[in-house]
């Protein structure tokens, strides 16, 4: 059992939970994730570290509410315990000798892409932020990715904070102007990292994206997570999360992640009329 | 099943007694188990068709077909006399699953496939293991009792993964009085026997009951480990005297043909997964999903696939078809599976093999087109090969696909651990103590053999933990490199 250490709301619908998992802290590296279930009953899901603590044991994870786990993982308390947490899985995000580096987070993709930030700066790059959300109450870690990084932009979808559109718009103006970029890396709802990747293409700019495919055991054992690059399957859980944005099979992604709507809805009725 | 008359005195009961089974047009509806088990009466009565053979050297006798080498004409003597304490000790000694072996042994190709009364005129051999699982329940039901352990040795032993092989390790070990701790990468313990095969062939209480027994015997569980991810072998080796991997074979193996990552195409272990680990058979209760097909084609013939074509049909399918590439001589499966799965009406497509498929606007699977085959020359495995028979392809409506062609060793621990050398399909190499290229480490099961059954994982179990306790008490060298590489090379 993993004891849950703390508990925050960091938006509506955007939970932090500081999770005591000795061994996975000991190990964990920027772009790797655990996969979480709640208890007995509960689905595995994937979630990225946002933040580890070698030290006090333990690993912090950020989950926006898109389901029934994830809106039940926003009532588990402190001090309550988790059935489950396995880590660190996946190829931890390669930040060595970059150079320049963007990094576009939209969403929840904000949360996923702050231990890379971290460790991109850490590693000696420059580093460009670029975070967006719907509105400025979803705006979440902008302190910390500030910290981390040499330029931030902010841009929301409703101009209630910076600018008025999408990450595309900001770097698409960065490369415009022909800023030096190295490498772009792009974390957040499929949508906008295709657009990135779309982007970056015509620029030939190298674009590393980080991929959410449906997982099962997230160890390579069923092939769930499957996604096509370059015309070949990989397994997103151990040959990735992390792959090259220009060789992403991106409506086969789309079309995989809607593969259990149906169920998703029954799952998401039924737990509301549990909390009722 | 119809009852037999009892015969009458002398005359040799030729069938085996009948095993009671849910009715197939029942059971499709439901996960319980399908055998239901005989009673203490009829199983002494099938002991009395025993006949006792001595092993010679002209003769070979059910014990020639065991892998384990279980003294099996002790153990039938003993429930004959209604001794089935007696009985089960005797089996115990060789085989620590006999509740699991009792069920999914291929006993037709083993110990029952040898069996001198199956070779008579008209008889069917001795329902041995029918024997085994009635003794492994009788014991399990009234409870299991626990050995005396010796004094501990002060030594420590780490079992990396908890399927029979691993189960087997740490079992012997522990009442060998070593300290043993077992690494597994899921949050349950078993291995295929809790993932894959399901619960109307096994159920998993049966599973637990023997883990319960394993960890009563003092053997400590980590769940959770992924070793080479969340803890490498390296540092369990600085932690521990000896290690045994039993990682299994769990890496699915693909056609690569079009088409082939179309929504509702899924590995066996995939479906399995969800359905049996995951409990989706119970979604909503339980959380995880698993698309209900109402025509599910699953590719391949052994054991794998016919436990995804049975399972579709209590999930609701309307038809689940078996699609495989030779003919029903060549099927892989036990022949009881194949025999439920015919019964529960599951469709046979023999010499079929699927090429293409293509789905719908929303990238679900609508249309498998298939090409039929012919046998050939029988190839290196000694099977017919098959081979295409051109201008044949005919298409088939289906809405889930399960791909059952076998699974590969599972990489995460040779691939984070280069002191260990793998042959080129990925097993680890071993020698005749299961010993690998380095030093203090040993394996056994389907990462060493590649997927195999559960009595060859537990018997390869068995004699790594009498390596392992060699290797602990006696001071003999470490085999060399070359030994391995030239293993590897044959
Ligand atoms: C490597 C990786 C890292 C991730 N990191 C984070 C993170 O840090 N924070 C966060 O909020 N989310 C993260 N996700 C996504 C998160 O796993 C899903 O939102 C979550 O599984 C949804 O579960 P649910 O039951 O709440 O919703 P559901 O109702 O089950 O699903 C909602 C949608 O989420 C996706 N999804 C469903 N099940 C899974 C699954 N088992 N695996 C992946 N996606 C699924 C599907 O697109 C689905 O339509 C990550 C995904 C991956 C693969
Ligand atoms: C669906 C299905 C049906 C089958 N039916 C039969 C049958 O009827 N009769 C029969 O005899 N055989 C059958 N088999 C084959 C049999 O189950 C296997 O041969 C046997 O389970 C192999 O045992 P094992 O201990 O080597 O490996 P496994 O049972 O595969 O166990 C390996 C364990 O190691 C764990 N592991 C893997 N990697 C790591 C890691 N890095 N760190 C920690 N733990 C790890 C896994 O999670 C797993 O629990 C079937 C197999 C399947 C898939
Ligand atoms: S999640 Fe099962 S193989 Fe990736």
């Amino acid at each position: 059992m993993y004891k849950v250490v703390e508990k925050r709301d960091l938006a509506p619908g955007i939970h932090l939970l500081e999770i005591e998992a000795p061994m996975i802290a000991q190990r964990a590296k920027a772009g790797q994730f655990i996969m979480l279930m709640i208890d007995d009953k509960g689905e595995r899901i994937p979630l990225t570290m946002a933040d580890w603590n070698p030290k006090k044991g333990t690993v912090t994870i950020i989950a926006l509410e898109a389901g029934k786990t994830t809106m039940k993982l926003g009532t588990v308390k402190k001090g309550d315990e988790l059935r489950s947490i396995v880590g660190p899985l996946g190829i931890e995000t390669h930040t060595q000798d970059l150079g320049t580096v963007a990094c576009v987070g939209g969403g929840i993709g904000i949360a996923l892409m702050y231990p890379t930030v971290r460790a991109m700066k850490q590693a000696g790059n420059k580093v460009l932020s670029i975070m967006g959300a719907r509105t400025k109450d979803l705006l979440i870690l902008e302190k910390e990715i500030t910290e981390y990084s040499d330029e931030v932009h902010i841009c929301t979808d409703d101009g209630s904070k910076g600018h008025h559109g999408f990450v595309s718009d900001i770097l698409k103006k960065m490369l415009d102007e022909k800023r030096p970029i190295d490498v772009v890396y792009a974390v957040g709802p499929i949508i906008m990292m295709k657009v990135i990747a779309d982007l970056t293409r015509s620029y030939g700019v190298k674009t590393i994206v980080s991929l959410n495919p449906i997982m099962v055991d997230g160890t390579g054992m069923c092939g769930s997570c499957r996604v096509n690059i370059d015309g070949k399957t990989k397994f997103g859980c151990v040959d990735g999360p992390d792959f090259d944005g220009h060789k992403v099979d991106f409506q086969l992604l789309i079309a995989r992640n809607k593969r259990y709507l149906a169920e998703e809805k029954t799952a998401v009725e039924k737990f509301k009329k549990e909390v009722a | 099943m119809a009852e037999e008359t009892p015969a009458p005195k002398k005359e040799r009961v030729k069938k085996k007694y009948p095993m009671p089974e849910q009715d197939p047009k029942e059971r499709i509806h439901n996960f319980n188990e399908v055998p239901l088990g005989q009673d203490a009466e009829t199983v002494i009565k099938e002991a009395e068709r025993c006949l006792q053979c001595k092993r010679s050297e002209k003769r070979k006798i059910c014990v020639d077909g065991c892998p384990v080498g279980i003294d099996i004409p002790a153990f039938i003597r003993k429930v004959k006399e209604g001794d089935f304490e007696g009985g089960i000790k005797i089996i115990k000694q060789y085989n620590a699953l006999p509740a699991v072996c009792g069920r999914v042994c291929p006993y037709e190709n083993q110990c029952e496939g040898y069996c001198v009364v199956g070779k008579l005129k008209e008889n069917q051999p001795v329902g041995i293991g029918r024997m085994e699982r009635f003794l492994a329940d009788w014991e399990r039901e009234k409870g299991m009792a626990k050995p005396e352990l010796p004094p501990r040795k002060g030594k420590k032993v780490a079992v990396v993964g908890a399927g029979p092989a691993g189960l087997t390790v740490a079992s012997d070990l522990a009442k060998r009085g070593y300290d043993v701790t077992i690494f597994e990468a899921l949050h349950a313990p078993g291995g295929v026997l809790i993932y894959g095969i399901p619960e109307f062939r096994l159920p998993k209480a049966i599973v637990w009951a023997e883990v319960e027994y394993i960890r009563s015997l003092g053997v400590k569980l980590v769940f959770d480990a992924v070793v080479g991810k969340t803890i490498k072998m390296q540092e369990i080796a600085q932690e521990f005297d000896a290690i045994f991997v039993g990682t299994g074979a769990g890496l699915p193996k693909w056609m690569n043909i079009p088409g082939e990552n179309l929504n509702g195409i899924l590995s066996a272990n995939e479906f399995l997964t969800r359905t049996n680990l995951m409990k989706s058979y119970m979604f909503p209760e339980f959380d995880t999903p698993n698309r209900i097909g109402m025509r599910v084609a699953t590719i391949g013939g052994g054991n794998v696939a016919m436990d995804c074509a049975r399972t579709a049909l209590r999930l609701g399918a309307e038809e689940s078809w078996i699609i495989y590439r030779r003919s029903d001589a060549e099927l892989p499966a036990r022949r009881e599976e194949v025999h439920h799965a015919k019964e529960e009406g599951v469709k046979f497509q023999l010499l079929t093999a699927p090429v293409k498929y293509t789905g719908d606007e929303t990238g679900y699977v609508k249309k498998m087109e298939c090409c039929k085959m012919r046998l050939g020359e029988p190839d290196a495995s000694g099977r017919c090969r098959p081979i295409v028979c051109e201008g044949e392809n005919f298409v088939l409506d289906v809405d889930i696909v399960n791909i059952a062609i076998g699974q590969s060793p599972n990489p995460i621990v040779p691939q984070t651990t280069p002191e260990l050398k793998t042959t080129r399909w990925g097993t680890i190499v071993v020698d005749e103590w299961q010993r690998t290229s380095m030093k203090g480490v040993f394996a056994a099961g389907d990462i060493a053999t590649g997927d195999a059954t559960v009595i060859l994982a537990m018997g390869g179990g068995k004699k790594a933990a009498e390596g392992i306790d060699r290797y602990l008490s006696q001071n003999e060298p470490w085999p060399a490199k070359e030994v391995f590489d030239k293993i590897s090379s044959h």
